[in-house]
């Protein structure tokens, strides 16, 4: 240096910079992806955080793609989904879990009035790919197969798309021109679909239509029956045609009177159509308690309130015109129902019998290697069947039997297909960390500003009963996705970039998150200890 | 909506949070409504490079209060330190970490010392050049005690702003008159029978300084960001005395991890032992009322310097004198939401 020191000075000026103070560190902190509760519990494999991220900007086109990345019905699974997601979500711990499938909903109606397409897929592989039966299953197989670029034709036996969407679920739940809007949305993007066209032989269809592979999601629609001896003029349906009749021209005659027998969902759909049909008593009868019913209790509700009512821990032992034998049961110490030998009598125009379905597995009589379990197709971890190149899901596979497991079948199936037509490796399915509560600093949260809350209680209150009424408007949608934690997953809300005594996190800009300057980062931990969703971890250093 | 809207009580019980309100940062609202700390843009008044503790309480608080200060002031401030931790770790010669002019004289006379740069600032025709001036609890509640009150007396127009850390930390953790009560420190080791640092000393400067009548007098935490730079903004907007006194955990001094630092000051405020307000011109204008009110415990055992509190799983009685306090604040100050 040429200036010359003062008196007893000899070291130039300069800054702290100088002085790497990472040298301190015993734990350094690592940004990390952890895997969202809500994701993690969505069968069709949603990526939630990610999707809800988007709305919460505003951006519901970008939120739609995101979403429909996994799943392409947004619209139905804003009604008929049982949101599983909304059971495990992270915000529940702290007042009431984030109302994911309302905001779905708003999307998926959100992009059916924009008219927002799914695009085409760049490159065709040349591989043709036939799908059975157009119900969630096949529908989504259909449509991961095409973005991946193969020719996909659909064959559904019944005269429109949709299976139990739209031959079971009813209409008040799921209104038909929205199973119309997504499906054509799917064949628009050059998905070729024939109706009245039933497979009746797998093996024939493959090797007429030059098949190199196929999905099988026939579903199951062959209702169960329970033997009742009936005499007399008896009226005994199967809820399964009851409801499938509902599709037809005329409504079916059930009376004033109806009692259903049986304790799922498709109980209450049934009791609750009758209803609507104008039957002044709908009664369900079930062998066992309402604890042990397998329908969703909210459903539950919503059949009581619309005056549906219920007889528990019974069962029917005959019925004589209209006339039924109901005896009563107590739970045994498993659970199970066991008879006890008192009866009554119940007078009912119409029985419906709500006792499950089995699956017409008819298709695949002449396919070698198919193995059959419970009545449903064993499929391997990858969705084959024991025939190569077979693929199984939905209904006719072992699942939990939902519009949403069936979407998640399709998807699965779609990248195992691709995956066996391009001779690659099964896609490997490694998942992040949960993003636990307990990794979470819910302290940044905070309550919303007064004047939003009128608003968003009413729609909440609109949202309880789902599918009835109606959707979330943008306000109040915007609101809900902004509830989201964004539990394990950088929403870049500037903490660990605020919170540094040290200046040693660089903020890298919107969209880019941050990094650690590990120059000076001395490995305190307040950036983790601070970071609301638990995106940064403190690892020990290698020393 | 067709129905009936809610009365604003039933309302007002619903708890909706909306997503990262308290955070420093919100990609949700505009770049200008964002926090100075939010932004690249923001000064880093006090860099990188320093040596202060892991997870130092203090050197956050200043880097937070400066860089807002100096947007405040379009970047025209000077601040002046007394001796403690922060000048110790920012300037061990000849390093420094402050990018802004900075000055440091005695222990005791940072005020005014402060006092004389807001002078020559006005008389050599630079009013726009603001000053603030800045110490610890010792440099501020003990030994500037005097300087300070007389700048506040003659209302000088410097802000002045405590890092109060409740002891003198780089000499060892000695007692000052900022430390509480039943607090280990070198001074007031846990021995006899009342160990720890004794109940009714000290004082809480915050008072004093409002019993000033000074334009402008607040308490802010590392804990509220948001609250603490709109504190230091509106203090920029007085001419005249000003005082801040921000409350800055010492992992090494309280015996607490390094990562609990923002944790302890926000256990300090929910707990009541740390009331967060503001003062104009001699009277409380705004008090920061608690959000989720925690029991004085959660704070005490995060604590090394408590910890003879909690020995043999008997508690002690003087938990209880601590919880009095802060219920004593929480009524004084109004810190609960009637
Ligand atoms: C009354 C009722 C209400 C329900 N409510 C809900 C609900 O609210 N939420 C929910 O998640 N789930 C609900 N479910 C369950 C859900 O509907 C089914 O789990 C889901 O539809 C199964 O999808 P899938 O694609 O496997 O089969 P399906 O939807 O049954 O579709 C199979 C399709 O394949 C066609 N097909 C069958 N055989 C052939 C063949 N040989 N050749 C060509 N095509 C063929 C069928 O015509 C049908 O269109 C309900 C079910 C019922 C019965
Ligand atoms: S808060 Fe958001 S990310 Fe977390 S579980 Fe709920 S919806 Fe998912
Ligand atoms: S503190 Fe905020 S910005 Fe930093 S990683 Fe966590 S979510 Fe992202």
């Amino acid at each position: 240096m040429a200036v010359k020191h003062p008196y007893a000075i000899t070291l130039d000026v300069g800054t702290s910079r100088v002085n790497h103070t990472g040298s301190w560190r015993t734990l350094r902190p690592e940004y990390v992806d952890r895997l969202p509760p809500c994701n993690a519990a969505c069968p069709a494999g949603e990526d939630i955080q990610g999707w809800l991220s988007h709305a919460e900007a505003g951006d519901y086109e970008q939120a739609f793609r995101a979403l429909t990345a996994n799943n392409p019905l947004p619209a139905i699974m804003g009604r008929v989904c049982y949101h599983p997601c909304e059971g495990a979500c992270n915000r529940a711990q702290i007042d009431e879990a984030v109302g994911i499938n309302a905001v779905e909903r708003f999307l998926g109606d959100l992009a059916i009035e924009k008219g927002w397409g799914f695009a085409a897929p760049d490159k065709d592989t040349g591989k043709k790919v036939l799908v059975v039966g157009a119900g969630p299953a096949g529908l989504s197989a259909a449509y991961h197969l095409r973005r991946l670029g193969h020719a996909v034709t659909i064959r559904e036996a019944g005269p429109l798309a949709g299976g139990m969407m739209r031959f079971g679920i009813p209409k008040y739940r799921l209104p038909r021109r929205i199973i119309d809007a997504e499906v054509a949305r799917i064949t628009a993007m050059g998905v070729t679909l024939t109706l009245n066209d039933k497979v009746d032989d797998i093996e024939k269809a493959m090797t007429a239509g030059g098949f190199d592979a196929a999905f099988l999601a026939v579903g199951a629609h062959i209702a169960k029956h329970a033997y009742i001896p009936a005499a007399g003029a008896a009226k005994v349906l199967d809820a399964v045609s009851l409801l499938r009749s509902m599709e037809g021209e005329e409504p079916p005659l059930l009376g004033r009177k109806v009692v259903v027998y049986g304790g799922g969902n498709t109980a209450l759909d049934v009791a609750r159509t009758a209803k609507r049909l104008g039957a002044e008593e709908a009664i369900i009868v079930y062998r066992r308690t309402r604890e042990k019913m397998p329908a969703h209790d909210f459903e539950l509700e919503e059949a009581l309130d619309e005056g549906i009512s219920m007889k528990w821990l019974s069962t029917i032992k005959n019925v004589d015109g209209g006339v039924m034998q109901i005896e009563k049961m107590k739970l045994d110490d498993k659970g199970f129902p066991q008879p006890t030998g008192e009866y009554e009598t119940l007078e009912a125009d119409s029985l419906v019998l709500a006792l499950g379905q089995d699956v017409d597995l008819s298709l695949l009589d002449k396919c070698p290697g198919i193995e059959i379990e419970n009545g449903v197709v064993k499929v391997a971890p990858n969705m084959m069947t024991g025939r190569q190149g077979v693929f199984a899901g939905g209904d006719m596979a072992p699942s939990e039997r939902t519009v949403t497991v069936a979407v998640g079948h399709g998807k699965k199936a779609a990248r195992h297909i691709d995956a066996y037509l391009r001779g690659a490796d099964t896609p490997s399915t490694e998942k992040h960390g949960l993003a636990s509560f307990d990794r979470l600093n819910t302290w940044y949260y905070e309550d919303a500003p007064a004047t939003v809350r009128p608003m968003i209680t009413a729609a909440r209150r609109i949202n309880t009963f789902d599918e009835v009424v109606g959707g979330l408007d943008e306000t109040n949608a915007l609101y809900e996705a902004r509830r989201c934690l964004s539990c394990g997953n950088c929403f870049e809300c500037d903490n660990c970039y605020g919170v540094c005594p040290d200046n040693a996190v660089i903020k890298l800009g919107p969209g880019n998150r941050f990094r650690i300057d590990y120059d000076y980062c001395k490995g305190c931990g307040l950036c983790a200890a601070e970071c609301p969703c638990g995106a940064i971890d403190m690892v020990p250093e290698q020393l | 909506m067709s129905e009936a809207p809610r009365s604003m009580e039933t309302v007002q019980k619903l708890k909706f949070y909306q997503k990262g309100t308290h955070t420093v940062g919100n990609r949700l609202i505009s770049e200008a409504e964002r926090n100075v700390q939010a932004s690249i843009e923001r000064s880093n008044s006090l860099t990188c490079g320093h040596r202060a503790c892991q997870g130092c309480g203090e050197a956050l608080g200043a880097r937070y209060a400066i860089d807002a200060a100096m947007r405040a002031a379009n970047n025209q401030l000077i601040a002046v330190n007394a001796t403690g931790c922060l000048e110790v770790f920012t300037t061990p010669y000849p390093e420094t970490s402050w990018q802004m002019p900075w000055l440091h004289s005695l222990f005791g006379n940072a005020a005014a010392v402060a006092t004389g740069v807001a002078a020559a600032m006005r008389v050599t025709g630079k009013p726009q050049v603001r000053t603030v001036a800045q110490g610890g609890d010792g440099g501020t509640t003990d030994i500037g005690f005097g300087c300070l009150s007389g700048m506040f007396e003659r209302n000088d127009d410097v802000l002045y702003i405590c890092y109060d850390n409740e002891g003198y930390m780089n000499t060892g953790v000695q007692r000052s008159s900022a430390t509480p009560p039943a607090a280990r420190t070198a001074t007031t080791p846990t021995l006899g029978t009342e160990p720890g640092n004794v109940f009714g000393t000290g004082k809480f400067v915050p008072k004093i300084a409002v019993a000033h009548d000074i334009p402008y007098v607040a308490t802010a935490s590392v804990a509220d960001l948001h609250d603490l730079e709109a504190k230091v903004t509106r203090a920029m907007s007085f001419q005249g005395a000003r005082y801040i006194h921000i409350n800055v955990p010492c992992p090494l001094g309280w015996g607490a991890s390094s990562g609990d630092t923002i944790k302890l000051a926000r256990l300090a405020i929910e707990t009541g032992l740390f009331p967060v307000f503001e003062a104009e011109h001699g009277r409380i204008t705004q008090v920061r009322k608690i959000r989720k009110r925690a029991p004085v415990t959660d704070y005490l055992k995060l604590q090394k310097r408590y910890a003879h509190l909690f020995k043999g799983g008997v508690p002690d009685p003087r938990v209880a004198r601590i919880q009095a306090m802060a219920d004593r604040n929480i009524a004084d100050y109004g810190l609960v939401e009637a």
